[in-house]
C-alpha cells in the first residue's frame, strides 16, 4: 500500500464516523420535512382567493382592472354593491383569501379628468413570516399589471395626456387587518417589514448565544477532559450542582457579552433594512409593555439555562477538545431550524406537524414571543415559558444525575475497552 | 486507628468484574501501596475511594465516612492524584493552588497556598503560566496540590509515572515527608522497586484481585526474593 493511500485510508476513518454522519443525515431530514411542509411553489401557483366590489357606474377602465383580477385570481365573492363590504371581507375570510378590492364609484371618470384612480384593498393577513404574504405579493402585483393596463390604454386613446399621470393613473388605499387588529394605510408587506426588523433581531441574538455559550460550555468539558482535570475536580469538596452551576453561568455571561457584542455591529447592519422609521409604532400598538419585556426576558434566560444544560450533557460526551467541536453541530441546529421557521411562518400559519415540532424546540419560544406578545398572544408566550422552565428542570437534573454516576469517567461503554481486550488475552 | 478500611469491594461494567472483592485496611499515617500490572485494578480501587466511581458492591471507609453514603464528607479528608492528571493550562502555578485552596478551608487558604508552593518547590516560576511547566515541574506542582491542604488521606495514583529519575526521587521524598504530618498515603504504581522504597505495607493485585499483602521486606523474605518485582512474578506463578 502506497503512503498516500496509507494516509488517506487513515483519514477517512478518522473522519466519516457516525458522529459526523448523523447530525448531516439529520439535518437533511429535517429540511426535507420542512420544505415538504411549507411547499413555496405551491402557494405561488396557485391563484390567490380575492373578493371583488365593483362600484364603478363606467366600465371602461374599471373593466379592465376586474378582468385582470377575474383571469388571475381565485374571485370568491363577487359584487357591485359597496355596502356589501362586511360580507364581502367576512366570505373572503371564510375562505382562506387574502384580499378585497373595491372599485369605488367614479373610479373611471376620476381618471379620465385626469385625476387618480382609487383602488381600495381590504387586505386580510394571517401571518407575518416571509412565505406568509407570498399571497399578497401575487395580488400586489395584479394591482401594479391594473395600472400598467390603464396606462396603455390611455396613451393609446391620447396622446396629450401628461406623461407622470399617464404611468400611474391610479391610486392604492389600504388597510390590514391581522390578529384583531385593523390597520388603516398598510399593507401586509409593510407590516412584514416593521414586525421583522423588530423582531428578527431577538431570534438572530438568541441563536447567537446559545451558539456560542453553548460551545464554550461543551469545550469547556472536553477541555477538562483532554487536560484531564476532570478527575480532580470531581474530588474536590463541592457538590456536583455547583460544578454544573458554575460552568453553566460562567457561559451564560460570556455568551451574552459576545452576542451583545456582535448584536451592536449587526444592529447598525439591521438598521439599513429598516422601513419602521417611516411608520409611527405606536400609532398601531406594535409596541410591547413592560410586562411583554418581562416575559421575553423570563423566556430568554429559562431557555439559555436549558439549552446550555443541554450542551452540558452534551459536553459529557466529548473525550477531548476536537470531539467537543462536533457535538456543538446538534446545538446549532436546533438554534438555527427555529429562527429560521419563524422568520419564514408565522407560528399559527404553520401545519399543525410543524407546529408541534416549534412547539417541542425550547429555542423556539423566546425567538417568538416578541411578535406573539405584539398581537397580545399571551398563551403561547405563557405556555412556552411554562415549557422552556419544565425543559431547563429536567435537563439540569439529568445533568446532575449524570455528574452522580460513572458516565462521566467512564463514558457510555459498559466495559472500557482496554479492559475488554485484557480479558480476551487472559 | 484506620484511616482507610476496604471490606470486598467489588466493581462490574456490565458482566465484566474489574475489581472481585478485594480487602486491606490502611493504619492511619501509614504509606500503603498497591502494586500490579496496567489493567490489574489499582485505578479503579482507587478511583471508588476517592468518589469518582459507584462501587458494585462492598464497603469502603475513609476514617469513619462511608464513601458510598457519605462521598461529601470524604471528599473534604482526601486528596486524589490522578495518573496523568493535569492542571488548568491557562493559570499560574500559584493561582492554580489558589483555586483548589479555596474549595477547603477559606480562612486557611493562604497558610495551605504557601505549603504547596513550598512542596511544589518551582521558584519564581510558580508565578508562570503553567503551560509553560516542563512534565516534572507540572507533576511537582500537582504533587504540591494534593498534599498543601494536609489531607487525612492522599490517593495518589502513579504519582511518579513517565518522570526522569531526579524529578520521580523528589516526589518519593515529599511524599515520604508527608506522612509525618499525619497524612495517610494510598498509592499506587507498576513500579515495584519505587514502592518498595516507599512503602510500609504493600498488596499485590493481579485481575482484580489481591493476591499477596504485607511489608515489603517480609514479603521478600517468605518468598525469598531479593525485590518486590520477583515476589510479584512468584506469586502469580
Amino acid at each position: 500500500m502506497s503512503s498516500f493511500s496509507n494516509i488517506f485510508k487513515k483519514e477517512l476513518k478518522e473522519l466519516f464516523t457516525a458522529a459526523t454522519l448523523i447530525p448531516i443525515i439529520l439535518m437533511a431530514l429535517i429540511f426535507a420535512m420542512i420544505g415538504n411542509t411549507v411547499n413555496v411553489e405551491e402557494e405561488i401557483s396557485h391563484p390567490p382567493v380575492i373578493g371583488v366590489i365593483n362600484n364603478d357606474d363606467n366600465t371602461t377602465f374599471s373593466y379592465i382592472a376586474s378582468s385582470i383580477l377575474y383571469r388571475n385570481a381565485k374571485v370568491v365573492f363577487n359584487s357591485t354593491d359597496i355596502n356589501d363590504k362586511e360580507e364581502g371581507l367576512k366570505t373572503v375570510k371564510d375562505q382562506d383569501g387574502v384580499a378585497l378590492i373595491i372599485i369605488p364609484d367614479g373610479f373611471t371618470s376620476r381618471i379620465i379628468n385626469g385625476k387618480h384612480g382609487e383602488i381600495t384593498v381590504y387586505w386580510i393577513m394571517k401571518g407575518a413570516g416571509v412565505m406568509d404574504t407570498i399571497s399578497s405579493s401575487v395580488v400586489e402585483s395584479l394591482i401594479a399589471e391594473i395600472n400598467s393596463n390603464i396606462s396603455r390604454e390611455m396613451i393609446q386613446r391620447n396622446t396629450s395626456i401628461n406623461a407622470s399621470f399617464a404611468l400611474s393613473p391610479t391610486m392604492k388605499n389600504e388597510t390590514t387587518y391581522f390578529k384583531d387588529k385593523e390597520l388603516p394605510g398598510l399593507s401586509p408587506n409593510m407590516i412584514t417589514g416593521i414586525l421583522s426588523s423588530q423582531s428578527m433581531l431577538i431570534p438572530i441574538i438568541m441563536m447567537m448565544i446559545i451558539i456560542m455559550a453553548g460551545s464554550l460550555v461543551i469545550s469547556s468539558m472536553g477541555m477538562e477532559k483532554e487536560n484531564k482535570t476532570l478527575e480532580t475536580l470531581l474530588t474536590l469538596p463541592v457538590n456536583r450542582l455547583s460544578i454544573v452551576a458554575g460552568k453553566i453561568s460562567a457561559a451564560a455571561i460570556v455568551g451574552l457579552f459576545t452576542a451583545i457584542i456582535y448584536m451592536i455591529g449587526m444592529g447598525y447592519y439591521m438598521q439599513s433594512f429598516n422601513v419602521s422609521d417611516t411608520v409611527n409604532m405606536s400609532n398601531y400598538n406594535f409596541v410591547l409593555s413592560n410586562l411583554d419585556y418581562i416575559l421575553i426576558g423570563l423566556s430568554l434566560f429559562l431557555t439559555l439555562t436549558g439549552a446550555l444544560s443541554l450542551c452540558m450533557l452534551l459536553g459529557v460526551f466529548a473525550k477531548n477538545y476536537k470531539s467537543a467541536q462536533t457535538l456543538t453541530f446538534p446545538i446549532t441546529l436546533l438554534a438555527l431550524i427555529p429562527m429560521f421557521i419563524t422568520m419564514f411562518k408565522d407560528f399559527d400559519t404553520l401545519p399543525l406537524a410543524l407546529k408541534a415540532l416549534v412547539f417541542a424546540m425550547p429555542f423556539s419560544h423566546p425567538m417568538m414571543a416578541p411578535r406573539a406578545l405584539m398581537f397580545n398572544d399571551y398563551i403561547l408566550v405563557i405556555s412556552g415559558i411554562i415549557y422552556v422552565a419544565l425543559f431547563a428542570l429536567v435537563t439540569i437534573s439529568i445533568v446532575v444525575w449524570v455528574f452522580k454516576t460513572d458516565i462521566l469517567i467512564t463514558g457510555i461503554t459498559k466495559k472500557p475497552r482496554i479492559l475488554h481486550r485484557r480479558e480476551e488475552k487472559m | 486507628m484506620l484511616a482507610i478500611e476496604v471490606k470486598n469491594l467489588v466493581k462490574r461494567y456490565g458482566s465484566y468484574e474489574a475489581v472481585k472483592g478485594v480487602s486491606f485496611t490502611v493504619n492511619k499515617g501509614e504509606i500503603f501501596g498497591l502494586i500490579g500490572p496496567n489493567g490489574a485494578g489499582k485505578t479503579t480501587i482507587l478511583r471508588m475511594l476517592a468518589t469518582l466511581l459507584t462501587i458494585t458492591s462492598g464497603s469502603a471507609k475513609i476514617g469513619e465516612y462511608d464513601i458510598q453514603k457519605q462521598p461529601e464528607e470524604v471528599r473534604k479528608r482526601i486528596s486524589y492524584l490522578p495518573e496523568d492528571a493535569g492542571a488548568y493550562k491557562n493559570l499560574t502555578g500559584q493561582a492554580y493552588l489558589r483555586f483548589i485552596a479555596d474549595f477547603f478551608n477559606p480562612n486557611k487558604s493562604e497558610e495551605m497556598i504557601n505549603r504547596g508552593v513550598e512542596i511544589a518547590n518551582l521558584g519564581k516560576r510558580i508565578d508562570d503560566r503553567i503551560d509553560t511547566y516542563s512534565k516534572g515541574m507540572t507533576r511537582r506542582l500537582l504533587i504540591a496540590r494534593a498534599l498543601m491542604i494536609k489531607p487525612e488521606v492522599a490517593i495518589l495514583d502513579e504519582p511518579t509515572s513517565g518522570l526522569d529519575v531526579l524529578n520521580a526521587q523528589e516526589i518519593r521524598r515529599i511524599i515520604k515527608n508527608t506522612t509525618k504530618q499525619g497524612t495517610t498515603v494510598l498509592v499506587s504504581s507498576h513500579n515495584m522497586l519505587e514502592v518498595e522504597y516507599l512503602c510500609d505495607r504493600i498488596a499485590l493485585i493481579s485481575g482484580g484481585l489481591i493476591v499477596e499483602e504485607g511489608e515489603p521486606r517480609k514479603l521478600k523474605e517468605k518468598y525469598n526474593a531479593s525485590n518486590i518485582e520477583e515476589v510479584f512474578m512468584k506469586v502469580i506463578k
